[in-house]
């Protein structure tokens, strides 16, 4: 890996109480709360909704990508682990309220996130990389193939029940939105704990030199299984909110291998061992092809050819942009965002 | 800044500058019928796509240019890629189910099985009608349970019934059906598992042998499949494939001996690009086509003349007309056209909304003397739909056999027996309806 | 008896497919060290190229030049515009961009080429044989073959050309190659360009299997269980590991797939690779002391 920095968001933090950071956290909330009044149901459903929830998976990534340095691309498995759990606790454990339920989807996603994680101890790199596929695969068949996980659906998909605290019906996008904006904000104050504490530290020893780490004493293989854990915990949550917070349905191709690479880049994008970048990265992959695609109603393109032309077009300039990121910025957005802000604070100042 | 980070700044500027703006740039849709065209012009599956998005937009053209309309109101085609992802899907169906600049929404063709899955629900709060004709959920036939899913046309329950219709015509009669072996190759997805309960009840009624053998997506590799079929010396097979498992399926059977003109394709395994690509071994392979293929339509005839002679065709390559594809695309648009013609019976000449779109689908009435007059005879077959039954009534579809460059066909409608299964479909809606504590309907009037 | 043995015949056959696509990106991994996703995706842009030049009329074995000399000039691009500003990046961010690439190449591909379903026909029958007994294809006894002569091909490559011999110093120690006088980027366009070739035989071979289509970019996810257990530097073990998932998958695919009401040949090549990173984690012939933790 390349030297990775403390993410800067975290900095304020550190500062005394009723510092800038504390009112940052304030007003961000407020303002995270008061969107539903600003956006129409378009903006919510279909562009803020996802992008939230992709953050989120790209922090669950970014916790053992960026702070532990283990590469997966079998993310999504663990995605659609929250997402099954999450229905059939509903489904069949109709007493336990919602947060429970996604706690406990949580939980059982990191135990498998624990288990495949379990050939870390042994191997690194690209061998453990192509090995997270092996939970991806795996997954997608154990979902599609025991009809028992959809409830004998006929299509194999799942939808949730009930969606509703304290009989507090969430299905509207207003309602899947608090939901989603909630659990996240929750979530991403948890990250911060984790990344600030012991833990997230050691992770960072192991990423940077793992035979140190272990020569001062880290227990290498015990926080290398609970960064899987971890991970997981996060990735499952973000997948139980992808299937019921979002698409409403869904079914296990929903967390196919592509939505694995999609969390991938958005770590690579959004920038590593960052939390806030992945809201960026979920921003760029959530956003690039709606404008893309719309781009096409402003602009005459037709000198380009015909739609199909245009969509593949849209490919191109994708992979095109995350090798120039890779280029140009391997600390991803935020880093460049960061800069930005830098470059223009002087201007500022003198102007002011 | 440097160079990059500038023009990093100045992207991002532009994109929030479209996204915003790209509304008040489009065309006025006031007073026109809003058609939002959910593509799949990229990945797996673009191949069908194309030829199929065609046939849509050149029969609403010719509708637009050379009728005038529908009745006088303009279709507006807005298209919306969807790469054939459901997330994309979603977005689509936000972007347009209030209609777009004026024009109005009465109904949205998801183009997808899944996607129309992923609608149900919020399609029920939006009160948006979903259309899949061909590739809907067979569940939502019940209208009093799915009140907003239309899945027009045919089933894959109704399809089994066909195949094995088929293979007793074949065989000379039900009786015949004893003894015979049946395999079903399919795709190992909720569609390819779709047929294993009809077949079940299908072989305990005539008594022949149900193999079911599933192939795991996408079906680059069949081998062992195919040996399992040989090994088990099956009579027929009934492949369920999609996208590339159907030309590897040809081709592996013709390695292990298996004849080609045994093998009966379902809908989706029924294109050109089906069978071309498995070469000498498709030849005298069997599909079943609810979109048959072929010009010799009064209403292809009429699209050749006024649309793809004139250069105004949304085809690329010409000899793309007239194939599966190509006219299931005119007959989807056709549904939807003659829907708005049932509409405007009742509300008048002026774009329907999407509480009017949901009436005209449910009393949907294309008989045979409408079909004459569509220059449709052959291409399809009647379609009446109800409160009740939002499939049609008469489920029907055609043998097609390829002769190792096109298509020809075999049959006339075979139509499947409705009642079979109506009871077992019923249930299933009323489970449904349980599990999610809906009211089902009762039918007026 | 015989129904095991022709499931495990046409298991190794469906392994030395398999192979043929992992011999490309252990190439590459071996001189570069780079993870090449892409592979896919130029599998996908050789096989196309080369349908649509047949289809336009141009004979089998012109076609077959011009398409690798299309595939060469690719592999410099390749070098030029993502290799080099990457040099001396870590491999993780190598393999990332190769994932950008494919999006790139499939992009590129279809823009040019267009989404149609092309049929490819080599003019090898395939058919059925019998071969002591048991039923096999003739069209997999010749790919086999040629899958045999392009290892064969390579490995002479490898060991008597000067620029075989100099990779081998690359892919041993970079750094005291370069000490030596290697040109590090020459290499990387040579064995890119070998890649590439190797794609085209993998991409013609599968392509004339289930044509010539967009579905070819995803045999890479069959290959990478392979480079896994054959290990990610070794042409012998990408054979070698070829042959196990594909004889192992096969016979899984009819004895335990029953068991659990389906086929299980999407991953369990995958499982199998991970139990057996578990016992051998370089693979059966990778180099021993490379990614072990």
């Amino acid at each position: 890996m390349t030297t990775l920095q403390e993410s800067a968001p975290s900095k304020p933090l550190r500062q005394p109480v009723f510092g800038i950071g504390t009112i940052a956290v304030v007003a961000g909330l407020i303002a995270a709360f008061a969107v539903p009044v600003l956006a129409d149901d378009y903006w919510l459903s279909s562009i803020i909704i996802p992008m939230v929830i992709m953050g989120l998976a790209g922090i669950g990534l970014n916790l053992l990508m960026g702070y532990t340095g283990l590469v997966s691309i079998g993310s999504a498995a663990f995605m659609s682990i929250g997402a099954f759990s999450t229905y059939n606790l509903l489904l069949r454990a109709p007493f336990l309220p919602l947060p429970v339920v996604l706690i406990l989807a949580g939980l059982i996603a990191a135990i498998a996130g624990v288990i495949f994680g379990l050939p870390a101890l042994r191997i690194k790199g690209f061998y453990l990389s192509a090995s997270t596929l092996g939970a991806q695969f795996f997954f997608e068949w154990l979902f599609t193939n025991f009809s028992w996980f959809s409830n004998d659906s006929q299509s194999l998909t799942i939808s949730a029940p009930r969606l509703q605290i304290l009989d507090y019906d969430l299905q509207s996008a207003t309602g899947r939105y608090y939901l989603v904006i909630a659990t996240t904000a929750l979530l991403i104050a948890l990250a911060f704990a984790i990344v600030k504490s012991r833990v997230g530290r050691e992770w960072m020893a192991i990423r940077d030199m793992d035979v140190a780490a272990s020569v001062i004493g880290i227990r290498v293989a015990h926080r290398k299984l609970l960064s899987f854990g971890i991970s997981s915990f996060f990735l499952g949550i973000a997948g139980a909110l992808w299937a019921f917070g979002y698409l409403g349905t869904a079914d296990a191709h929903a967390f196919n291998l592509d939505k694995s690479f999609q969390i991938l880049f958005i770590v690579i994008i959004g920038g590593v061992a960052t939390i806030f970048g992945n809201f960026l990265g979920a921003a760029f992959i959530v956003l690039t092809p709606i404008l893309l695609d719309r781009l096409s109603l402003v602009i005459d393109l037709s000198f380009l050819g015909d739609q199909g032309a245009l969509a593949n077009l849209q490919h191109i300039i994708f992979g095109t942009i995350i090798i120039v990121l890779l280029i140009k910025e391997p600390d991803g957005l935020s880093s460049l965002i960061k800069r930005g802000v830098a470059a223009l604070r002087p201007q500022a100042r003198s102007s002011g | 800044m440097s160079l990059f980070t500038k023009a990093m700044s100045l992207a991002t500027a532009a994109m929030a500058v479209t996204l915003m703006s790209s509304a008040s740039f489009a065309e006025d849709g006031s007073g026109q019928q809003l058609y939002p065209l959910f593509t799949y012009r990229t990945g797996p599956y673009a191949p069908s796509f194309i030829p199929f998005g065609a046939g849509n937009i050149d029969y609403l053209r010719y509708i637009n240019e050379v009728e005038g309309g529908v009745d006088g109101v303009k279709i507006l085609v807005q298209e919306c890629e969807t790469a054939y992802t459901i997330e994309r899907g979603i977005e689509c169906y936000e972007r347009y189910k209030n209609g777009y600049n004026g024009a109005l929404t009465a109904a949205i063709y998801p183009h997808s099985s899944g996607l129309d899955v992923a609608l149900t629900d919020k399609a029920r709060i939006d009160k948006i009608p979903i259309v899949s004709p061909g590739g809907g959920q067979n569940i939502a036939t019940d209208g009093r349970v799915f009140p907003y899913q239309y899945p027009l046309v045919f089933d894959y329950w109704s399809e089994a019934q066909i195949i094995v219709d088929y293979i007793a015509q074949q065989a000379g009669g039900y009786d015949k059906l004893k003894g015979l072996k049946i395999a079903t190759l399919y795709h190992d997805s909720g569609y390819g598992r779709d047929t294993i309960e009809p077949l079940g009840i299908l072989a305990k009624k005539y008594g022949f042998e149900d193999i079911q053998i599933p192939v795991p997506h996408p079906g680059e590799q069949q081998q062992t499949q195919w040996q399992q079929i040989r090994r088990a010396n099956a009579d027929w097979v009934f492949l369920r494939g999609w996208g590339v498992m159907t030309p590897v399926a040809i081709k592996t059977a013709a390695r292990v001996g298996f004849p080609a003109d045994r093998i009966i394709g379902d809908i989706w395994s029924g294109s050109e690009d089906d069978a071309r690509p498995a070469g000498a071994a498709a030849k005298g392979y069997l599909a079943v086509s609810v979109f048959p293929p072929g010009t010799d339509y009064g209403i292809l005839k009429t699209l050749k003349k006024d649309i793809l002679d004139k250069g105004e065709s949304d085809l690329k390559d010409n000899s793309k007309f007239g194939t599966v594809y190509y006219n299931y695309g005119v007959i989807e648009a056709i549904t939807f056209v003659e829907a708005l013609r049932t509409g405007h019976k009742k509300f008048g000449n002026r774009p329907l909304t999407a509480a009017e779109g949901q009436w005209a689908l449910e009393n949907l009435d294309i008989d045979q003397k409408r079909i004459a007059e569509l220059g449709a005879e052959g291409l399809i077959s009647p379609l009446k739909t109800s409160i009740d039954n939002h499939k049609g009534e008469t489920i029907a579809a055609k043998i097609i056999q390829w002769n190792g460059q096109s298509w020809d066909t075999r049959t006339d409608w075979i139509k499947a027996d409705a009642s079979l299964f109506a009871d077992v479909i019923k249930a299933k809606a009323a489970a449904y309806a349980k599990e999610k504590g809906i009211q089902p309907r009762v039918a007026t009037n | 008896m015989s129904y095991f043995f022709e499931t495990l015949v046409s298991g190794l056959f469906a392994g030395v497919m398999y192979s043929l696509v992992a011999i490309g990106f252990v190439l590459i991994y071996k001189a570069s060290g780079v993870f090449n996703f892409a592979q896919g995706a130029m599998l996908l842009f050789s096989a196309l190229t080369f349908v649509t030049l047949t289809e336009k009329g141009m004979p089998f074995a012109l076609a077959f030049i011009v398409t690798s000399l299309v595939m060469v000039v690719i592999a410099i691009l390749i070098e030029w515009l993502v290799l080099r500003p990457l040099r001396n990046r870590d491999p993780l961010t190598l393999f990332m961009a190769t994932l950008g690439l494919s999006y790139v190449i499939e992009g590129f591909a279809q823009l040019l080429m267009g989404m149609d379903v092309h049929m490819l026909d080599l003019g090898i029958p395939d058919v059925a044989v019998q071969v002591g007994g048991i039923y096999v294809s003739q069209f997999d006894i010749i790919a086999s073959l040629i899958a045999l002569t392009l290892v064969a091909t390579l490995a002479i490559a490898f060991n008597k050309t000067r620029m075989g011999i100099s990779l081998r110093a690359v892919a041993a120690d970079t750094l005291a190659a370069q000490s030596i006088g290697i040109r590090l980027p020459v290499i990387w366009r040579i064995v890119w360009s070998v890649a590439g070739i190797v794609a085209l035989v993998a991409g013609l071979v599968w392509g004339s299997r289930q044509g010539v289509q967009y579905s070819l970019s995803l045999v890479t996810l069959k290959a990478l269980p392979v480079l896994i257990i054959g290990g990610f530097s070794s042409i012998p073990g990408a054979i070698a590991g070829g042959l196990l998932v594909g004889a192992t998958e096969a016979l899984a695919d009819i004895y335990v797939g029953p068991l659990v009401n389906g086929s299980v040949s999407t991953w369990f090549a995958y499982i199998l690779a991970v139990g057996f990173l578990l016992i051998r984690p370089a693979g059966l012939f990778g180099d021993r002391e490379i990614e072990r933790v």
